[in-house]
């Protein structure tokens, strides 16, 4: 029984911290400036911040996976700028006297997430088949990747004309039922979509076992290059869909984009009980992982804080998560 | 004379493990006191708490007659205990010197004062003068690797020389310098704690003994009083008919047919048949090949050149993965389960359906209230003692991690069952129950080949026992023809007569 409570106690935890996150920013703004206490808990700013997180959300259920498996994946941040730019060509040269039918936004939308597939089956491929370090190989990708945006756009803004997909990412959504912007119903289903992967699927089920312990994997009859190269891939596909969201977010794509994004996604994934050795973590953890980020940010612009501020206070908190996370091992071990 | 090392009551948990269970040991300067117990009897843990490497839970040492208690390994060394691990410690990058004075470096304003003089000084004494004292370590053999952890010892000063294991990965020409370098320490006054399960070995070598069994002290005296079977009947605690029940099976037809099989190093060559309900017994000492020459055949490693034949399927070298043997019918037990046997930060349920996952998911989807029966099912009759199969395997013993391994395995229900070292590291109980298990599984008709480098559970336990020295297996002959002599003839010189 005691058990059990701490095994539904550490499912928990993420949420814990996000309660905590919230409550000490709110005292906080009642000390410093309460009359920014009703912006701050907003109807209006709770659909701006679920806004702010959808990026490093999606972003963050692809990098879940691949750091369960044991990996990680530092092109994302490239990877998003590459896949805006492919959006945003795809769009550009598709449209017909400035106009952009549905059909055109679809295509794009599938070419950007096979692209950035693609760039995730090179990582899978080069780790797996050679097993090189993930760390170096998605180094290199990193740079390949942002070197390839700059070559599709040549070297600056790819606009498009103006289009439906480009209101993918207002906070306030039209129609108004909808309440929050498709964005964040499109993370919403990928969270639920990943989480049941992870859980009920005998594919999840070797992302933790080759995270957990790749030589049992392989004991047991799992083809661990295969399932490598598609957890990579699977991450892709998700890092394409975080990049079409940059693009709605950006109205254009940006092959300078995003630089360094891919440590605010790893950091999502860590803040939610991830492990970067491997075995651990999961889709609902790195969501909220990425909403605390958010809400941190959001908190200190509307407090006006600087931004070496907000910098120094992630970095401590990045820092207590692994904390914590330690912490929740020792009682095991 | 004055003792100068007395352990009293020690205890030590690690979590739900009771690994030490109040032992006690008494050594005298100058003698060379062997340690003696079963893999999991506890004497590693014990000889971590001397040297410092674990803290004890509960118990005094007296080091010379004062209270000791190190903290740290080195805090051990600088009170004159060395350990020689098991496993080298050695830098391979680092040279001969470096090595022997690393961590104890003298220095002046942070650069390092070399001391070849005092480094050369204990070469001669092991008998290695030839050797520089700027040889890079890598560049040594495994014996001479050893001989540099001893003269790290005689370096810094060590009153107590503990060697766990010394001679498991030695040839016989290097256990017999060691031997000799062993009786110059002794000679200088120096004690020596020999820890070993090789009870010839330890017959030859030590003065005094002290046996360790399921963490507890069940004996001590001179060696010279007690015969090689007395110390053996100390050991298991029981006599040899409890320890190895036999279940009757019946031998069938062939099932598994290997011929001529080549791995990149190991094994050399290596051939025998496989019958139905027949238990096969692979002896070697450590580094012949017999554990590599299982996973080549199961598909782990890479099979340079020979035939498998599962029943009437063909393999051909290069063509086996784990999956194609797993659906043909043959499983391995990993000699390992720390690190490959086991997904040790995973719950009970997912180790016992892991490989037969593909089998029993429906459409991919696992269902895991099922997977809950199924392992709650292994546990109770495999007697796992947990609290819930939800749990990680951390918190289980060795032994019943062991039996989770095992569970994996009738899970699956392959046909041919390959154990590798199926009771490494486990108490006396847990490892009775695994010969009956066998015997069990045997008499369900189930084929096994099981390897082992302790001879009496082979013994005990097969039907049919071969030999490998240096990757060639013997013939297959039975288990009532291979006299001990005829064993060790074959695993130390590869000649049957």
């Amino acid at each position: 029984m005691k058990e059990k409570l701490k095994s539904k106690l550490s499912l928990l935890l993420p949420f814990i911290g996000l309660l905590f996150v919230i409550a000490v920013i709110a005292v906080f703004i009642l000390l410093r400036s309460p009359d920014k206490f009703s912006i701050f808990f907003g109807s209006y700013n709770a659909q701006l911040i679920l806004k702010q997180t959808v990026i490093v959300g999606i972003g963050a259920l692809g990098m879940t996976l691949v750091i369960i498996s044991g990996g990680i994946d530092l092109s994302a941040g490239s990877v998003i700028a590459l896949g805006s730019v492919v959006f945003a060509t795809v769009l550009k040269s598709g449209a017909v006297d400035g106009a952009v039918s549905t059909g055109i936004i679809c295509l794009a939308f599938i070419a950007t997430v096979a692209a950035c597939s693609a760039v995730g089956g090179v990582n899978g491929v080069i780790t797996a088949k050679f097993g090189f370090m993930p760390f170096i190989v998605t180094l290199g990708t990193m740079q390949i990747a942002r070197g390839v945006a700059k070559w599709v756009g040549n070297n600056e803004r790819v606009r498009t004309p103006d289009n439906a997909f480009q209101s993918f990412m207002d906070p306030t959504p039209d129609p108004s039922w909808l309440i929050f912007s498709p964005g964040v119903w499109i993370m919403i289903i990928l969270t639920i979509i990943v989480a049941i992967v992870l859980k009920y699927t005998v594919f999840g089920r070797y992302v933790y076992a080759i995270g957990s312990n790749e030589d049992t994997a392989r004991l047991c009859g799992i083809n661990v290059e295969k399932y490598k190269i598609l957890i990579y891939v699977f991450c892709g596909a998700l890092i394409g869909v975080a990049a079409c969201m940059d693009y709605a977010n950006l109205g254009s794509g940006n092959p300078v984009g995003s630089i360094g994004l891919e440590l605010n996604i790893i950091a999502a994934v860590v803040i939610g009980g991830a492990s970067l050795n491997g075995g651990e973590g999961s889709a609902l953890g790195s969501i909220i992982g990425a909403l605390i980020m958010a809400i941190l940010v959001n908190a200190f612009t509307t407090l006006s804080i600087q931004q070496y501020v907000q910098e120094i206070i992630i970095g401590i908190i990045i820092i207590v998560a692994v904390g914590i996370d330690k912490l929740k091992h020792r009682k095991t071990a | 004379m004055a003792e100068i090392l007395h352990l009293q009551n020690i205890h030590k948990r690690f979590g739900p493990v009771h690994a030490l269970k109040g032992v006690e040991l008494i050594v005298y300067p100058g003698e060379v006191h062997a340690l003696i117990g079963e893999n999991g009897a506890g004497k590693s843990t014990m000889m971590k708490v001397l040297s410092g490497a674990h803290q004890a839970t509960e118990g005094d040492i007296l080091l010379e007659g004062k209270p000791y208690k190190p903290m740290t390994p080195n805090q051990g060394r600088n009170a004159g205990v060395a350990m020689i691990y098991q496993e080298l410690t050695l830098a391979p990058n680092l040279t001969i010197e470096e090595n022997i004075t690393l961590g104890v470096e003298k220095s002046k304003l942070g650069i390092v004062k070399h001391e070849k003089t005092k480094v050369k000084e204990a070469l001669d004494l092991l008998g290695k003068s030839h050797l520089s004292p700027d040889t890079k370590v890598m560049d040594l053999n495994i014996g001479t690797q050893q001989l540099i952890e001893i003269a790290r010892a005689i370096v810094a000063d060590a009153k107590i020389i503990i060697m766990d294991e010394p001679t498991s990965s030695l040839s016989r020409e290097d256990t017999e310098s060691l031997f000799k370098v062993i009786n110059k320490l002794r000679d200088r006054g120096i004690a020596i704690i020999y820890i070993s399960h090789f009870l010839e070995e330890v017959k030859e070598i030590s003065d005094r003994y002290t046996i360790l069994r399921d963490g507890m002290t069940c004996g001590t005296g001179m060696l010279k009083d007690v015969s090689v079977p007395q110390i053996a009947e100390m050991l298991v605690g029981r006599s040899l008919e409890n320890m190895y029940p036999h279940v009757p099976h019946e031998i069938g037809a062939k099932v598994l047919d290997v011929k001529k099989v080549r791995g990149i190093s190991l094994p050399k060559e290596a051939s025998f048949e496989l019958r139905q309900g027949e238990i096969f017994g692979i002896f070697g000492l450590v580094g012949a090949g017999r554990s590599e020459m299982l996973r080549c055949i199961f598909g782990l490693d890479q099979l340079v050149s020979g035939e498998v034949h599962i029943g009437n399927d063909k393999h051909h070298a290069g063509g086996i993965t784990p999956k194609k043997s797993l659906n043909a019918g043959l499983d391995l037990c990993s000699e390992d389960r720390k690190t490959e046997g086991l997904a040790q930060d995973m719950s009970i349920a997912v180790n016992t359906t892991l490989s037969a996952l593909s089998k029993e998911s429906n459409k991919g989807f696992i269902n895991l209230s099922d997977e809950k029966i199924i392992a709650d099912k292994w546990a109770e009759k495999l007697q796992t003692k947990c609290h819930s199969t939800l749990d990680p395997m951390t918190t289980l013993s060795g032994g019943n991690q062991q039996k989770v391994a095992i569970a994996r395995l009738m899970n699956h229900d392959s046909d041919i069952l390959f154990f590798d070292e199926p009771t490494r590291g486990i108490d006396v109980g847990s490892k009775a129950e695994i010969y009956k298990l066998i015997q069990e599984l045997a008499a369900q008709g189930k084929s096994i080949v099981m390897v082992s480098s302790y001879l009496p559970e082979l013994q005990g336990t097969c039907d049919t026992m071969a030999v490998m020295y240096r990757g060639v297996l013997s013939p297959k002959l039975d288990t009532s023809e291979w006299t001990k002599h005829k064993v060790m003839m074959y695993g130390t010189t590869g000649q049957l007569t």
